[in-house]
Order: C-alpha cells, then sequence, then structure tokens
C-alpha cells in the first residue's frame, strides 16, 4: 500500500474490498464498537453536554464569521511573544515554507507531533523530497510510517491493524530507522509500547527541530495548544531548538475562556477520556526554556473556498475528535483507506470533497458513501449536520452550481455519470405529478406480476445481488381504496363505481 | 377530527397491507380518515439524492394535497422526517438562493401537523394500549430517520408491549443503520449490504419469529436480506401488529 493518496478509486470500488476483507472487518468492528460504547458512558457523565455542545458550535462559527479579524489578531499576538508568522495559501506553499525554514537551521531530520494538518499538505514526503526526514513521535503514526502505510483514521491511524501485524512491522521496519525493534519481540501491548519508546527516545534526544499542528490557537494571547495522550507531543514541543507548526486558519478560538468549552468536549469526544494526559500550551518563546525560534505556518489550502459556502462551511467547526468515525456503520464496513484522504469517515466525507473540490473521481464519490443515518450528527460536539451537508454536496455533484474555487466564483458544471439517473429522477417527478400515470404505473405492475423476476440483469443487480425484490401486490392501496371506501366489508355509497373523489 | 392518511408511495405502491391496517387501527380508534387519491411522493428520494429542484414541485403537490387537513398521519418515519424536518429547510434554501418566501409559506402549513403513525397514536390520540392482539415474539428496529430525525423515542415499543400476546424482545445494536438508506442501498451495495446482514444477524439471535419496524423501506431491505439468507424470520410493519385483533387477527 502506497504512502499517499494520488489516484484513489471511487469510494464504492475501493469499500468493495473492504468489505471482504475479514480480517480489517474484524479489527474494525471491535476497535469502534470498544471506543463508541466508552464515549457514550464519559459523555452521559456530563449533565450540561447539550449546553457543551451549543456553546462549541456557536464559539467557532462566531469565530468564522470573523476570521479577518481574528487572524490578524493571532499574527500580532505571536509575533508580540517571539514568534514568527508565515502564510500559506496552499499546500505547496506550506510545504516550501517549512522545507525552507528547515533547510536554514542546517538540520536533515525532524521530529514530528501527531497533527492532521502536516498529512492533508504531504509535508513528510515533500520534506523526504528534499532529503529532510521527517520522524513521526505518536506509536500509532509510527506504525503507519514504519509500515509504508496510509492512516486510516483521525485519531487511531493505526486501526486497521492488529498486535501481530505491528509487532512484524516493528521487527522488521524498525533497524532501517534508527534503534532495532529488540530480539524476540512478542505482541504484547507492553513490549509493543517499550520498543517504540526505546526507538523513539532517541530521536527527541537527538532532533534539533520539531514539527507539530495543533488543536487550537488562542487568538487573545497567541497560544497554541496540543492536546495528547503518549508524551511524546510535550517532547517534540520542548526538546528541539526550533519548533514549526502548521495550523489550519479555522483552528482559532478567541480567549481562554472560549478554549475551556472544548478543552471537556473534545477528550470525552475522542478518546473518552474525561481529561486527556497532556495538554502542552505555548506562547511565542521563552529565553531558556523550550525551542529558541518558533514558527507558526497558517495554512489556507480550500478553508476559505469552505468558508464561502453557506451551508458547508459547518465543516470547519471540526475539532478532529473522530466520534462520528467510530458510531459510522459505513466507516466500520468500509474502512478508512477507502475515502482516499487523511480526513475518512463522514467528516472526511464532508471535508474533502470541499477542501479538494468535486472534480476527481474519489471526491465526487464521497458525499454518497452515507445511508444518511445521522448517528454522526448525534455524536458530533460541534454539532456538524453532516447529512445535511452530504446531501448539498450531492446536490453539487448532479446539478453542478455556483462555488468559489480559489478564492473566485465559479460555476461548476453537473458531474459526468449521472445522465441516466437524473432522466429517471425527472421521468419519477413528471409520474409523481400525475397521480393517474402513477396509478397506470401501479396497475401494469400489479398485472405483470406473475412475470416478474426475483433478481434484475444489469445495474439492478446492485439490489438483487444480494437482497430478494418485494413481491408487488395484486391491487395498490388507492385501487383498494378507489374500490371499497376504506371499508373492507362493502363499498361506501358513490365511491364503487365512476370517478373516485379527488380530494384536495 | 379530520385526518388524512399520508401512505407514501412505496406503501401505497408495494405495501397496501400497511394502508389497510393503519385505515383499520385508525378506525378502530374512533378516527375519520381519508385517503385524498391526488397524493403521490413527498420528493424523499429526490432531495436525498441532491435532486432538490425537483424534489420542490413535490413538496408544493404535498402541501396542495394534504394542506386542509388537521393532521396527516404517516406510517413512515423517513416520509415523516422529510415533512417535517426537510420540508422548512427547502424553503430556507429557496430563500437563500433569492428566491424569496413563496415556497416556505406554500409548505409551512403542512410541517407541524404531520405525524409519523406512532406519534399520532401515543401523543395525539394519547393511547398506549390500542387493543391489538397478536401473539408472536417480536424485535424492534427503530429506524434511523423515526429515531434521530422525528425523536420516536420509546413510543413504538410502548405500543408493542401493550400489544395482548406479544413478546417483546430486545435487539442487539438496534439503533445501527440497516443500510438501506434509499439509493444508497444501489449506489454502495457492498456496504449496504454488509450493514443489512449484520442487521439480520442480530435479529436473528434474539430468536424473535418477526422483525418489526415503522418503516417499510427499511423492512424492504431487511426483509429481502433475510430470505436470501435463508432465516425464518419476517419482517412485519408495525402498523399491522397493531391493527391486528383477537378477532381479526393479522393473516
Amino acid at each position: 500500500m502506497s504512502g499517499t493518496f494520488v489516484g484513489m478509486p471511487a469510494f464504492p470500488k475501493a469499500a468493495h474490498e473492504a468489505v471482504q476483507d475479514l480480517t480489517l472487518r474484524g479489527n474494525l468492528r471491535h476497535a469502534t464498537h470498544t471506543i463508541r460504547a466508552k464515549r457514550a458512558a464519559a459523555v452521559a457523565e456530563v449533565s450540561d453536554w447539550a449546553l457543551l455542545r451549543e456553546a462549541g458550535k456557536q464559539i467557532k462559527d462566531h469565530t468564522l464569521r470573523h476570521l479577518d479579524r481574528y487572524l490578524v489578531q493571532v499574527e500580532e499576538s505571536v509575533t508580540a511573544a517571539g514568534g514568527t508568522v508565515h502564510w500559506a495559501a496552499d499546500a505547496d506553499e506550506a510545504n516550501r515554507i517549512v522545507t525552507d525554514l528547515v533547510r536554514a537551521t542546517g538540520e536533515s531530520e525532524v521530529v514530528k507531533v501527531k497533527s492532521m494538518a502536516t498529512q492533508e499538505i504531504g509535508l513528510n514526503e515533500a520534506l523526504e523530497a528534499e532529503g529532510i526526514h521527517a520522524y513521526e513521535t505518536d506509536l500509532a503514526e509510527l506504525i503507519v510510517q514504519l509500515g509504508k502505510d496510509r492512516p486510516s483514521h483521525i485519531l487511531v491511524p493505526a486501526i486497521h491493524r492488529n498486535r501481530g501485524e505491528i509487532r512484524d512491522i516493528f521487527a522488521r521496519e524498525m533497524g532501517a530507522w534508527g534503534r532495532p525493534a529488540p530480539d524476540g519481540l512478542t505482541d504484547t501491548p507492553a513490549e509493543l509500547a517499550e520498543a517504540a519508546r526505546l526507538h523513539l527516545r532517541e530521536k527527541f534526544l537527538r532532533a534539533k527541530v520539531g514539527v507539530s499542528g495543533a488543536n487550537f490557537i488562542v487568538a487573545e494571547t497567541g497560544t497554541l495548544v496540543v492536546v495528547e495522550s503518549e508524551g511524546n507531543g510535550r517532547m517534540c514541543l520542548t526538546l528541539p531548538e526550533t519548533l514549526i507548526s502548521v495550523v489550519g486558519i479555522e483552528k482559532i478560538v478567541p480567549t481562554w475562556r472560549d478554549l475551556e468549552v472544548f478543552l471537556q468536549t473534545l477528550p470525552r469526544s475522542s478518546t473518552a477520556e474525561r481529561m486527556n494526559p497532556y495538554t502542552s500550551t505555548w506562547t511565542g518563546t521563552t529565553d531558556g526554556d523550550g525551542p529558541r525560534d518558533f514558527h507558526l505556518v497558517l495554512l489556507d489550502n480550500g478553508r476559505t473556498d469552505t468558508l464561502a459556502d453557506d451551508v458547508g462551511r459547518q465543516a470547519l467547526r471540526c475539532i478532529r475528535c473522530s466520534a462520528c468515525l467510530n458510531v459510522c456503520p459505513v466507516y466500520e464496513r468500509a474502512g478508512g483507506h477507502a475515502y482516499g484522504s487523511v480526513y475518512p469517515g463522514p467528516i472526511g466525507a464532508i471535508l474533502s470533497p470541499q477542501l479538494r473540490g468535486t472534480q476527481s473521481e474519489i471526491d465526487a464519490s464521497l458525499p454518497y458513501a452515507s445511508s444518511l443515518c445521522g448517528a454522526c450528527y448525534d455524536v458530533c460536539p460541534v454539532a456538524i449536520d453532516i447529512p445535511e451537508v452530504l446531501v448539498h454536496l450531492r446536490e453539487r455533484i448532479v446539478q453542478g452550481g455556483p462555488v468559489t474555487h480559489e478564492g473566485t466564483k465559479v460555476v461548476l458544471k453537473p458531474a459526468k455519470g449521472h445522465a441516466a439517473e437524473r432522466a429517471a429522477m425527472r421521468a419519477a417527478r413528471w409520474t409523481f405529478g400525475h397521480p393517474g400515470a402513477l396509478r397506470t404505473g401501479q396497475r401494469l405492475a400489479s398485472r405483470t406480476r406473475r412475470f416478474h423476476p426475483r433478481t434484475l440483469p444489469g445495474p439492478g443487480r446492485a439490489w438483487s445481488g444480494t437482497r430478494d425484490l418485494p413481491q408487488v401486490p395484486a391491487e395498490s392501496f388507492r385501487d383498494w381504496w378507489r374500490r371499497t371506501g376504506g371499508d373492507e366489508n362493502g363499498p361506501r355509497p358513490g365511491t364503487a363505481d365512476g370517478p373516485a373523489k379527488e380530494t384536495k | 377530527m379530520r385526518v388524512a392518511l399520508f401512505l407514501t408511495c412505496v406503501n401505497d405502491t408495494l405495501y397496501p397491507d400497511t394502508g389497510r391496517a393503519v385505515v383499520k387501527l385508525l378506525t378502530r380508534l374512533g378516527v375519520d380518515v381519508d385517503f385524498p387519491m391526488a397524493q403521490t411522493c413527498c420528493g424523499q428520494a429526490h432531495y436525498n439524492t441532491g435532486y432538490r429542484h425537483e424534489a420542490e414541485p413535490m413538496a408544493r403537490h404535498f402541501s396542495d394535497v394534504f394542506g386542509g387537513y388537521e393532521a396527516i398521519v404517516t406510517p413512515s418515519g423517513s416520509c415523516g422526517a422529510m415533512v417535517r424536518e426537510l420540508y422548512p429547510r427547502m424553503g430556507e434554501r429557496a430563500r437563500a438562493e433569492g428566491r424569496g418566501d413563496t415556497l416556505a409559506a406554500t409548505l409551512a402549513p403542512v410541517v407541524p401537523k404531520t405525524y409519523e403513525l406512532t406519534e399520532f397514536l401515543v401523543d395525539v390520540l394519547g393511547v398506549t394500549d390500542v387493543g391489538a392482539y397478536y401473539p408472536h415474539t417480536v424485535t424492534y428496529h427503530p429506524t434511523c430517520h423515526g429515531l434521530r430525525s422525528l425523536g420516536l423515542g420509546e413510543r413504538p415499543t410502548r405500543l408493542l408491549r401493550a400489544v395482548e400476546g406479544l413478546e417483546l424482545r430486545e435487539l442487539p445494536g438496534a439503533d445501527e443503520c440497516c443500510g438501506f438508506g434509499g439509493t444508497f442501498a444501489l449506489k454502495n451495495s457492498d456496504v449496504s449490504a454488509a450493514m443489512g446482514t449484520d442487521k439480520v444477524r442480530n435479529a436473528e439471535s434474539t430468536g424473535a419469529e418477526v422483525l418489526c419496524a415503522a418503516d417499510n423501506s427499511c423492512l424492504m431491505h431487511i426483509g429481502g436480506t433475510m430470505t436470501r439468507l435463508s432465516t425464518g424470520m419476517r419482517p412485519v410493519h408495525i402498523a399491522e401488529i397493531l391493527a391486528s385483533t383477537k378477532e381479526e387477527p393479522l393473516a
């Protein structure tokens, strides 16, 4: 499996493979059901959860509404605290900025805190191309990196791997990257964690440059916040001489008071913990304490375009907790790789086609990767109505319409490949606009019912390959009503014959 | 009270027994039920597949047909949710597109008086014991739009528990989607089928004879999976159970 998502097939094709992979299905079922139940318990403990959820939603909406102002405030406060702020319009620009900053230090390796933004822009690959090695230090990211694999979950990127697979990856790959795994490594969690700890410690102590993202930026003081469980983040944020943080522009909260809401909702939603083990905050630089140089790279990469859409912009509230992945029945069966993005699951299905556009095969298929069951919306700690955005994006695909692309308003054409569906929808609309035509169709279906096959050819196999077709009844309800007037024991006067009353 | 039955196009065409059961049940409870013959489809499949503009004339038609009634009752959680949750949103979107308040104003009257069947029974008629008799073991699957969009909660199971002779068995993973999802069942048939199989296996594990739900579209998918997997279970709409009596048991 390659390390990037370029050229991914459409979701149904990728999911077709994943659904057959029984090991993967087992791994995902076990992991998602465990964390699903724990999250539910952790959330149930909080009596004002609904209020926290509403507060989180409102804080994010307010910040996004006034993002122009808050971004300038962040630049001012970070600069005043001794940091340097860089603006990156897209992935290429962000990668170039980070590469130049690392080059300027004269170093050829960096240690990394788990970060979705740097994965989104493919930073590791960009650094590697310039001869700079980036070492992931989060346990699960380490497993993914050593296995030359791709992440399949936002919070637990190696969720698709079981202990046996992880043992094999460690034993086989660690030596090429640094300290090898101990001889005779077994698949017990304690031994695996110890092997990773020894391997990573070397990197922490040697590295002169750290690269991170951030969960939040507090605008009033220019403070960055990283929330984590393993302590690797704390090491990377404090030990190196230079720290470079790549952060999406939607990660801002105005004040520390606002931050309080998310420090309650994020851990309970993501790891089902009341409080996460490590919360690191830093404000610029401090003499004699931590990195001497701090650079903040503010990343747009499609976010401003997303913000321009009045329905889709709610996706920018996301705090990357991954609760929606863990409850999603589609994610559980298709796995994270099928989504063709570092953002899998329901949030990925609305975020990727907005950040990247709907032109590619995978991005045009993602809005359909949902039964619209609504479980994701229920658990979202910032109340993103994911089904609403999915339907909105389906509309964009089949109808086209106005979107913002790189800051310019353009009108999208309807996507190709939906002509038959569009024709069927129009025909159905016409029929439903003419009750008489509907009745004629129903009668035709009833009269020919003896000849209906149990399975369908061609595209109909999508249904009848796994499910029997319902039997068409001898008489539709409306014909029964017309005949009997709703009374089995005899037709009501005046309704048995002649035109039935067409009640308005 | 002048009550209109909004049966839905799927029930009208494929599941007339459910419609007959609703009429029988409501008539038994003293409700005067009418079936406006001009009714067709609420537009849900169009809307959810991305054809909102195609769904608009269907929504206007719905409002024309049903606007004059005091209450509109439907034996479908998802079609009920279409009217209650998505008709107002269609109005908002039309307004956002610069088309004024006309659509919102046209649809507004039908929104608050549209009830899913179990809501109508429990909230409007105030009954949980409808005098039904159904001597079978039953497990209940709360369909997604009934559960999460309409918030039906305990209403269906309260009604089922009051049915004489009925033994209700709890369905493991009850609140997980069955995998139907309208056009999702065709566009992502592999995942849809995998979800359906898991739902059927969970239902089988209860040992119940019947899987009951308040939406025939989901039951079409679950039932089709049941027969394909040769389980002994059968899908039955809640209206048919509630309509069944000792004198006239469900066939």
